[in-house]
């Protein structure tokens, strides 16, 4: 394969050259433990702080509210359950959405096994949370809201400052699960309520294996990891200094590019769903046409499946992912299409693909091109096409 | 995660297409889970398979068995495509994934869901053959996929 075109970049994303030199140190150099009391940690130690500034910054938050983690998953996993935990005095009810990422819903589901109660908010047809369904969701008992910030699939952003508004008026906690949203659109803990948000670093060019829970201050969740006395005796674990080193660094320059980069992903974005909703008949956009992140298209195209079409894809270098079934490995394609609403036969037929600032309109070009022939000749093939057809001209 | 062959009959698929007045044609699988799968025969006055054809929407794995259930038919008498079963052509294609084989159970499924139609169509009976199902899924409901 000559050429590689990578249009997943919700799935992870390149590790930045300049990433990767920032974290190369605390790998050879400063290898110290930022625990340890002698000045040769001093280097690393400095190091995790002027990240967790950065990391910080980026959300209005301060550096004391962020705690690191091993990822996005964990910081979800941690938000959920040690709020469940240091709150069932006050109520055993949460809330949350139907297009959740699974570190959200399979924590709610484990929750809901330990007696929880948890109320699943639906999305309109866009995607978007119903927000009249989300407050009268509230009752006495209820302790967490937890609503993503973006949806990983079809990329709707939600109304964060009403949500918070909502949660606050309320005096319930309000958890985001931002990892596919931090550093790549604007959101502001304060202006938005938010007293506990989910990022990682790998979405934005860093590493992987190492994520951020925001925790705003006096929000009383405890340990999820026990242990060592790091993280302010709230996470356990000798700390990840190159990872936490290369998230800082990646998200200093997505938030420094931040504008340029919402600015011309928006603008390829849009170029790309006009050229395949144009040219592809029986097709649909899945996702807010306008609240959406910047580098998220996805689509269904109607009496296909799309692991075929991942897989023709694939042989000609281009990355994208699918909400079907086959490429979940079970027999429902992606819960966020059956939630908006589409019927299972068209959300088997669905394409991700996730561009980058290092997407070129040639790229965009070329995969409409392959695009447009894959479908063709899978629909040559499918017999709801041939039904379909012969229906027409009856 | 397939096979060579699995990714060569996926990508050049055998004997796809439709037959005008087949012998025998039938369709298994459902949108619901993401598979279905049209399979034509034409079976001449001495009960041999002249040809095969398929039409699927479905996954790699299902395309490829499907092009490799019409190979393997082809050629044979009823009764020896009655013996193509879901082993036969996984085992054909070189294996296939865990999560895949209710795929070829589906490949199984089309061939005696055509042979079912011809034999009604000619009013004969074939030995062996039981109605199929409509819904594969309620066949392999039990099992653990």
């Amino acid at each position: 394969m000559s050429q590689l075109i990578y249009l997943d970049n919700a799935a992870t994303t390149q590790v930045y050259p300049e990433v990767v030199e920032a974290m190369i140190p605390f790998f050879t150099e400063h290898y110290g433990n930022p625990s340890a009391i002698y000045s040769f940690a001093g280097e690393a130690k400095k190091a995790v702080d002027e990240a967790r500034r950065i990391l910080a910054k980026g959300i209005n938050g301060k550096p004391e509210e962020i705690y690191f983690t091993g990822g996005g998953s964990e910081s979800d996993n941690w938000a959920l359950k040690a709020t469940a935990e240091a709150y069932a005095d006050k109520g055993k009810h949460i809330i949350t959405t139907k297009i959740e990422h699974h570190a959200i819903l399979h924590t709610a589901e484990y929750l809901e096994k330990k007696g929880f109660e948890i109320t699943y908010v639906n999305v309109d047809e866009n995607g978007m949370v119903k927000l009249d369904e989300l407050e009268a969701a509230i009752r006495p008992d209820t302790i967490l809201i937890s609503v993503m910030a973006a949806n990983n699939e079809i990329g709707t952003i939600q109304p964060l400052e009403e949500i918070g508004r909502i949660a606050k008026e309320h005096g319930v906690l309000f958890h985001t699960d931002a990892v596919q949203a931090y550093g790549h659109i604007p959101i502001d803990v304060e202006n938005m309520n938010i007293d506990m948000l989910s990022a990682s670093g790998h979405k934005l060019n860093g590493p992987k294996g190492i994520g951020i829970l925001y925790i705003r201050k006096g929000v009383k969740i405890r340990s999820f990891i026990h242990g060592g006395a790091q993280e302010r005796n709230r996470r356990a674990g000798t700390h990840n200094v190159p990872g936490i080193v290369g998230f800082g660094k990646a998200a200093e320059l997505a938030f420094n590019s931040m504008n340029e980069r919402i600015a011309y992903e928006t603008k390829l974005r849009d170029y790309l769903i006009e050229r395949i909703t144009n040219e592809i008949p029986y097709t649909r956009l899945n996702g807010d046409p306008v609240k959406r992140l910047p580098n998220n298209a996805n689509f269904c195209f109607r009496f296909i499946e799309g692991e075929s079409m991942l897989i023709l894809l694939d042989q000609q270098g281009i990355c994208g992912s699918s909400g079907s079934a086959c490429t979940s490995g079970s027999l429902d394609p992606s819960h966020v299409l059956l939630a908006i609403g589409l019927p299972h036969e068209i959300a088997h037929g669905s394409l991700r693909l996730t561009l980058s600032e290092k997407t070129t309109k040639e790229d965009i070009d070329f995969t409409v091109d392959q695009l447009k022939k894959i479908i063709e000749r899978l629909r040559s093939m499918s017999p709801l096409y041939e039904d379909f057809v012969k229906k027409q001209g009856n | 995660m397939y096979s060579e062959k699995v990714m060569d009959h996926f990508s050049n698929p055998r004997n796809v297409g439709e037959i005008e007045n087949p012998s025998g044609v039938g369709t298994v699988g459902n949108a619901k889970c993401g598979d279905i799968m049209r399979m034509y025969l034409n079976i001449d006055e001495n009960g041999v398979i002249q040809e095969a054809k398929f039409k699927t929407f479905g996954c790699g794995a299902a395309v490829a068995t499907s092009s490799m259930a019409t190979e393997l038919v082809k050629g044979k008498t009823v009764q020896e495509a009655l013996e193509v079963t879901n082993k036969a052509v996984m085992e054909a294609l070189d294996g296939l994934p865990p999560v895949k084989v209710h795929c070829s159970l589906l490949a199984e499924e089309a061939i005696h869901a055509a042979l079912w139609d011809y034999a009604e169509k000619n009013g004969i009976k074939i030995e062996g053959l039981e109605k199929p199902v409509n819904d594969i899924e309620e066949k392999i409901d039990d099992e653990d996929y």
